[in-house]
């Protein structure tokens, strides 16, 4: 077997949009209407619809391979046609092995089944054999953590409990490639978290997964590369971390192009000390220039800045508001600059300032950028984390001591119990 | 298509389960139960003996035992071959989520729904033999002819299937168009009535390729004699080309199933 598990060349799909028969008490009549009026054929050879035009990728053994991309940009279509359920209109697939799919994971059940016929009958579905669905019946049960009810049929669970029923059949298939489709939002917190640790597993037993998920943090977490996709054209493929902000940016701009609203974001650049720049020195100060302009009268606005790390998680936030410069108003056609300065006591690493004017007495957001550029620190020093606190060692020795000093001191140990200072 | 033939072997426990799914859910909670597959050939027997009793009255004949358990032995198979084809039809359409989610090779669908109709065939076997017995009739060695003539009618019933699967999905009214036709079609098929009866005009009947099969059994089994071999391999062969005709035609058209369900 060879190194990479799926490889993609050139695949292109088209659908015929507009009129479908889906019954013959239609098509018959078409059909005749055509052959005498050769133009209305004609018309609908035109309606052709690419969902995918020339798209390429492969992915490796134990690795996993992000598709990002709006509604409609053709991801669900991609997996489709990697799980061969559809088929190309040109191009090649090949994939090395066991395929299995997590798009529906609730697709083969049965209402009227228990748990566990259900898990005998959709694991069949998934391309287990019998035997291989005893051997994990208790392992999937326990993961599914549904003990007490894998007797009762699935039509009394929760929507939950069925969907964790679901994904937990269909994590245990061990397929050399796997497709998941937006499914690691089933089910609590807590099953989340270990639905997450067990997508780790099967890409560290050598599986190669295809992922696609509008969860960019799970994107990020998981993926080595990612593609993106934009009406069925490969916009860019490469590092995820890179098209994730790709894809975040170009998300923005084209809500932007959007006049209507009241207020909006029109420019937001980035310096430093020189100019305009998107790499600072740990430590370093930046100046981070917005405008906002009006098409209409607002009142009580504010602005709100905050930092995402690369992996989307908020590391900073404050607004004007907090910052105790009261509200604004603006009227059509004004324009309102604000420069903050920060100080990016950051770690290495890639940050995403972002903002968002809204009101707060009505809650209102008026116009978001996430992010609204995308910066790079870097650190001369090896400190990891968010914060970087600037270390220094200012007493780096070794003593000989004849007892131990690791024992606190004598009038630490009584204050504890006590908790005096604190009770007051 | 023996990659195809190869890859649905090996999906052979899928197939199993999805059979079992259909016949549990056809006898699971349902207060009819087994009853359910007696109920048509039931209906076909007595509609039978209303028929052959007329005709009796009308030739001026006594209705004897023989004609009662040649419909009896007709229905069965009968019942099989319009219940398989009734199932199979809907079989695509009913199970959306899988045929457009997940991949593999669905043909499972139609087969499993002949299975499962073969089940219930086979429950309503034991009262057919009981009606036999009581019936008086005889036996000879012709019956070992019967599995034969059971598997062309498996073999046909699975090429419709596939067939009018594959076409109800395209065409949503192809399902109505089966419907009426499986409802006239026992007019056109000699199971109340024998080819006999019709003297040299029968051999137009038996064009009809269930017809030989049915007119077979009913040799093997009410007759004791060995059914006419030519009309019999016609059978066969129609079966065939049904079946791998059908097949072919079904996986032509799969892929785009996911597109046009």
């Amino acid at each position: 077997m060879s190194d990479v598990a799926l490889r993609m060349e050139g695949v292109y799909k088209m659908f015929r949009k507009g009129e479908v028969f889906n019954s013959l008490r239609d098509l018959i009549p078409a059909l005749t209407g055509r052959m005498f009026n050769r133009q209305e054929l004609s018309a609908t050879d035109r309606r052709e619809f690419w969902a995918l035009q020339d798209l390429s990728f492969e992915v490796r053994r134990g690795e996993a391979f992000g598709i990002v991309g709006h509604n409609g940009a053709g991801k669900s279509t991609a997996l489709k046609i990697l799980s061969r359920i559809m088929k190309p209109t040109r191009g090649k697939i090949h994939v090395d092995g066991r395929l299995s799919a997590l798009i529906e994971v609730t697709a083969g059940f049965h209402q009227d089944f228990t748990g566990r016929e259900n898990i005998f009958l959709h694991g069949a579905i998934l391309g287990m054999d019998k035997r291989e669905i005893k051997a994990k019946l208790d392992q999937i049960i326990a993961f599914s953590g549904l003990e007490e009810f894998i007797d009762t049929p699935v039509k009394r669970y929760s929507s939950g409990m069925y969907a964790r029923l679901g994904f937990s059949v269909a994590a245990h298939v061990n397929p050399d490639v796997l497709i998941v489709d937006e499914v690691l939002s089933v089910g609590d917190y807590l099953f989340q978290k270990k639905c997450i640790q067990r997508m780790k597993e099967v890409i560290r037993g050598g599986s190669a997964v295809v992922f696609v998920s509008h969860n960019l943090k799970n994107i990020t977490e998981f993926c080595r590369s990612c593609l993106l996709l934009e009406k069925g054209r490969t916009v860019k493929i490469g590092p995820a971390q890179d098209v994730v902000s790709t894809y975040m940016h170009r998300s923005r701009s084209a809500d932007a192009a959007d006049d209507k609203t009241p207020v909006r974001i029109s420019k937001v650049t980035v310096r430093n000390r020189c100019g305009e720049s998107l790499r600072f020195q740990s430590g370093e100060k930046a100046w981070i220039d917005v405008e906002i302009c009006a098409n209409a009268h607002c009142g009580k606005l504010s602005l709100s800045i905050y930092l995402l790390d690369s992996e989307f998680q908020s590391v900073f936030d404050t607004s004007t508001e907090r910052l105790g410069l009261g509200n604004f108003s603006l009227d059509k056609g004004q324009v309102y600059h604000c420069s903050f300065e920060l100080d990016l006591n950051l770690v290495d690493g890639i940050f995403h300032p972002c903002f968002v004017v809204y009101r707060y007495d009505t809650q209102t957001l008026y116009d978001i950028w996430e992010p609204a550029a995308t910066i790079y620190v870097s650190s001369e020093t090896d400190v990891r984390g968010v914060v970087n606190c600037f270390p220094k060692v200012v007493r780096h020795e070794i003593q000989a001591v004849s007892e131990p000093s690791y024992a606190p001191p004598a009038d630490t140990v009584q204050a504890m119990p006590d908790g005096a200072g604190l009770a007051r | 298509m023996t990659e195809e033939l190869r890859e649905l072997y090996r999906y052979r426990d899928l197939f199993y389960t999805i059979v079992r799914r259909d016949i549990n859910v056809r006898y699971k909670q349902s207060a009819m139960g087994f009853l359910w597959a007696l109920l048509m050939p039931t209906l076909i027997v007595g509609a039978g003996v209303i028929v052959r009793y007329g005709l009796a009255l009308a030739s001026g004949k006594h209705l004897d035992n023989a004609d009662i358990a040649a419909v009896a032995v007709k229905s069965v198979p009968w019942a099989f071959l319009v219940s398989s084809i009734r199932f199979s039809c809907i079989s695509l359409t009913t199970n959306t989520t899988l045929v457009t989610k997940i991949y593999f090779p669905k043909e499972i669908f139609p087969l499993a729904a002949v299975l499962a109709s073969l089940f219930d065939c086979a429950v309503a076997s034991v009262p057919l033999v009981i009606l036999l017995l009581v019936l008086k009739t005889g036996w000879s060695l012709c019956l070992f002819e019967v599995p034969v003539l059971i598997m062309t009618m498996i073999v046909l019933a699975a090429g419709i299937s596939m067939i009018v699967s594959a076409g109800s999905l395209f065409f949503r009214d192809v399902k109505y168009i089966v419907e009426a036709v499986l409802t006239f079609a026992i007019l056109f098929t000699p199971v109340v009535y024998d080819v006999q009866m019709f003297g040299d005009k029968g051999k137009w009947l038996l064009i009809n390729p269930a017809a030989p099969i049915l007119e077979g059994i009913s040799d093997c089994v009410t007759r004791q004699q060995w059914p006419e071999l030519s009309w019999l391999a016609y059978s066969m062969v129609f079966a065939l080309i049904a079946f791998f005709g059908g097949y072919a035609f079904f996986k032509h058209l799969e892929p785009a199933f996911a597109e046009s369900i």
